[in-house]
């Protein structure tokens, strides 16, 4: 019995943490409509002030406490330097804009806490007064748990009382139902979003303070509890702060039991209850509809098909990375073949963003799915390459076709919410599951038959499969099947009314996406020669969305010339020390300077010429 | 003649609130049908349960002599029911031209075509439907830059893409100029007696539905109160009571 509420008690204090960095998320979402990515960083920023503050006061109690609260506000500061710098000038973009740029902030962040704190782990002292255990029914339960566990519900408290105390509070809560409305009634809407930001920040920070005495502080804390801040936020419904909480209680004492029978599931079950959740409540417990879309959207231009001096151009382009292998040496062509990959899955995933408006955060799934199907069909089945070539993106569409199923009965950011549960669980199982996939370790060895070993025959086969692809993706996309899916996003009331089965449409989309970026991944595993869990993972995801954002979402072209320039511009940038403050510059500069990105910006210019010459 | 549409005790209720309250009615081939009513009277209601967005409590719609109620409302566009939104609903980063393409690869099941280029598709029956509309000359405009005019004369298109034989329009003229709503319901009015379509539609501007409907059904409180000509429901006392309240509202329409 003791074992069981020590067990209870666990999961009630991890409750509280969570609880803390997802309310943050929730009022920041359900006011601006950004989903932020950096909250796992002031979490992370949280932990690591406090741990300089706590060390240097050295003052007790009272300093223990003092410096926690500090560094929350510190925090909540460096969330409004956040806000005021980047994420004012983005509020009318589209989600997928706001994420990508809070992404930026991410990989700043991390090199700048890199620079200042450096790269080992930092063991935090425990709390003064609250540093021993108490013995209840025989078990020791540490007194910091239960200090925890009291100050999660006080913090609701505290939040429920400025939300319907104060007339800040009142405004926050009617910017959630409503904001178009709140800003029509002369609300100053900078300010309250500036507000909303320095709260939200300080809360995460105040999530990361207070773990100092329970785990060591490091800089992976950020993207460890990022996934699980938004698995609790969309549980609870975005925008709803005491849905947050009754999200954070269920899946951290759901966890703390089930970990007893199936220790492996602590990684998965997140992501599994959310995905039941979304299925039962499509908007989480407290959520409701029309609290999921971010700013709208410009419609796009209709499609045109080439002229024939376009056709001549990509011809002659194509025919280029055809005769390549004859001029550049061999690092070169494998450059290449990543560029192609990489082309291909960005091309895969515009195909369901751009043209079928479901933007996806998981879409790395049915890569990696791809990947290690073609893995396992030659180490556990004994195929040959060929084979497996063919068989492996049947496996991604097949997983598509599963998840999928579940997603489109979703839109907006729950749909992209949801993407991420599906790649994370794929993850998940992929780590877990050591015997068949080989865990963490992966599986290695996956070669080219042995007359297609050299770089040149591989690079040929890679061509013909990823041009083949892009190809048959941009064929689609002009496809009677492709319009339909555009009109389908474009205006879902009028397809139906042409006789369109929406949401089956949509899932056949999304799983010719997910096929697709499944033969991305088969390409991939035979030219590393090994899968490994990464191949699925939340970076591959972020990586395929700031490719078609680099290149622009609203042209067929967008996502070929960004996947292009993100592999080259990463080549280079890698091989510099923290590479990461660069990239994420780069991804800043593109998302404030250039929103409609690389394809845009070439369409100005082009537009530009055309009347200097006229 | 027979009927195209027979709707028999329709019933819908929202918690205690009948919007629509045992409706009953029916359309002959090529006839113009107005449903009218005060704001409330069920006239939405019922129109969303004839297309299918709106499963009824009780009673029949029939089309053709086939029961529609359980269907979707693409299975109900499929047996040849067309329909145009209060709000216009188009694809907006098509053509205008593209849009009725739309309707018409739909119509000819093609929608799982993976190959074909839909641009080139069915061009010829576009650019008649849209010359149907005096939309030919803007048919390689984005339908984003159109004017709500031009936007719902293009609805009109789209709803007539599959021949169907019971056009729905819900308010129809709404958020339009006086003139530019006379222009569209008589072009509506020609285009229907050309093509033998019934047409089922709701308004509120009364000289709209006086200049065109063969006949006019009243709703109040989701009963149909009154059913006749224009005539006929001008000189219905109750109609006069309940719906145009006072005489100088309807000696108004009267001259119109």
């Amino acid at each position: 019995m003791g074992f069981y509420l020590a067990q209870l008690l666990t999961g009630l204090a991890n409750a509280s943490s969570l609880f803390l960095i997802a309310s943050g998320l929730s009022i920041i979402f359900g006011v601006t409509r950004i989903v932020n990515f950096a909250h796992g960083s002031f979490y992370m920023v949280g932990a690591y002030l406090a741990y300089s503050l706590v060390t240097w006061l050295d003052g007790g109690i009272l300093g223990f406490w003092f410096s926690i609260v500090l560094a929350a506000l510190l925090v909540g500061v460096i969330g409004l330097v956040v806000e005021l710098i980047i994420l004012r000038r983005i509020y009318h973009a589209p989600e997928l804009f706001q994420l990508v740029a809070t992404f930026g902030v991410v990989l700043i962040v991390q090199d700048a806490t890199l620079a200042i704190w450096g790269a080992e782990d930092l063991l935090g002292p425990r709390a003064p007064g609250l540093d021993s255990a108490v013995r209840i029914l025989g078990e020791p339960i540490p007194e910091y748990d239960l200090a925890l566990i009291a100050i999660g519900p006080a913090v609701l408290l505290a939040i429920w009382l400025v939300f319907h105390r104060t007339r800040w509070g009142v405004l926050v809560r009617a910017a959630t139902q409503d904001r178009e409305m709140v800003g029509a009634l002369g609300v100053n809407q900078a300010w309250l979003f500036s507000a909303t930001f320095i709260l939200g920040s300080f809360l995460a920070g105040l999530g990361g303070a207070l773990q100092i005495p329970r785990e060591a502080v490091s800089l992976q804390m950020d993207l460890s509890i990022i996934g699980e801040a938004f698995v609790v936020t969309v549980i609870g419904g975005m925008g709803s702060v005491s849905g947050a909480f009754i999200a954070a209680v269920l899946i951290s004492v759901l966890n703390a039991f089930a970990i007893l029978i199936f220790p492996q599931i602590s990684i998965v079950l997140p992501f599994v209850v959310m995905a039941v959740v979304l299925i039962v409540r499509p908007y989480g417990i407290f959520g409701r509809p029309g609290s999921e879309h971010g700013g709208t959207e410009d419609p796009d231009q209709p499609l045109r098909l080439l002229s024939g001096k376009g056709a001549m151009m990509l011809a002659a382009a194509v025919m280029a990375l055809a005769l390549s292998p004859v001029f550049v040496a061999d690092f070169t062509m494998i450059l290449l073949v990543d560029v192609m990959v990489a082309t291909l899955f960005a091309v895969s995933l515009h195909f369901m963003m751009g043209v079928g408006g479901m933007v996806s955060f998981g879409h790395a799934a049915y890569f990696g799915v791809g990947a290690y199907a073609a893995a396992m069909a030659v180490k556990l089945l004994g195929l040959g390459m060929i084979p497996a070539m063919l068989l492996a993106p049947f496996g991604a569409a097949l997983a598509a076709l599963f998840f999928g199923w579940f997603c489109v009965r979703l839109s907006g950011v729950y749909l992209a919410m949801l993407t991420l549960a599906a790649a994370q669980i794929l993850w998940g199982v992929t780590f877990q599951w050591q015997d068949v996939t080989g865990g963490d370790d992966g599986i290695l060895g996956v070669w080219p038959a042995a007359w297609a070993s050299s770089d040149r025959v591989y690079f040929y086969i890679a061509f013909a499969l990823c041009i083949g692809g892009i190809w048959a993706l941009r064929r689609a996309a002009h496809s009677p099947f492709g319009y339909v899916l555009r009109g389908v996003r474009d205006s879902r009331i009028r397809a139906e009314a042409i006789g369109v089965d929406t949401r089956f449409h949509q899932w056949m989309g999304f799983t010719v996406a997910g096929a697709f970026a499944g033969l991305a991944g088969v390409v991939f595993a035979f030219s590393k020669g090994s899968v490994f869990p990464d191949a699925l993972g939340i970076a591959q995801s972020i990586d395929g969305l700031i490719m078609v954002l680099l290149g622009g979402i609203h042209a067929l072209a967008g996502p070929i010339l960004g996947a292009a320039a993100f592999v080259l511009i990463e080549d280079w940038v890698t091989r510099l020390d923290y590479w990461r403050v660069i990239f994420g510059g780069i991804i800043l500069v593109i998302v404030l300077l250039a929103p409609d990105g690389i394809a845009g910006g070439v369409n100005r210019l082009m537009r530009l010429l055309r009347r200097d010459a006229a | 003649m027979s009927a195209v549409l027979a709707v028999d005790a329709l019933a819908k209720s929202f918690g205690g609130v009948h919007a629509v309250d045992d409706v009953s009615f029916s359309l002959d081939k090529g006839e113009f049908l107005a449903l009218i009513g005060p704001n409330g009277a069920g006239k939405t209601t019922c129109f969303n349960m004839l297309n299918g967005y709106l499963k009824p409590d009780g009673g029949s719609v029939k089309l053709n002599g086939r029961e529609l109620i359980g269907l979707p409302p693409r299975r109900i566009w499929r047996l040849g029911v067309g329909r145009t939104f209060q709000i216009t609903a188009t694809f907006l980063s098509m053509t205008v031209r593209e849009n009725v393409q739309m309707a018409l690869i739909s119509h000819h099941r093609r929608i799982y075509d993976l190959f074909s280029r839909a641009t080139r598709l069915y061009v010829d029956e576009a650019m008649a439907l849209l010359d149907l509309v005096s939309m030919s000359e803007q048919a390689e405009r984005p339908c984003s830059e159109l004017a709500y005019g031009d936007l719902k004369r293009l609805e009109l298109a789209i709803a007539l893409a599959h021949e169907p034989d019971l056009l729905l329009m819900d308010e129809p003229t709404a958020g339009m100029a006086p003139s530019e709503r006379i222009a569209l319901m008589a072009l509506t009015a020609g285009i229907v007696e050309k093509r033998g379509v019934s047409v089922v539609f709701t308004e509120h501007d009364m000289d709209v539905v006086f200049a065109h409907a063969h006949r006019i059904l009243v709703l109040n409180r989701g009963q149909l109160i009154a059913e006749g000509t224009g005539d006929q429901i001008r000189k219905n006392p109750l109609v006069q009571e309940v719906y145009l309240g006072g005489g100088s509202v309807f000696e108004g329409a009267g001259h119109a």
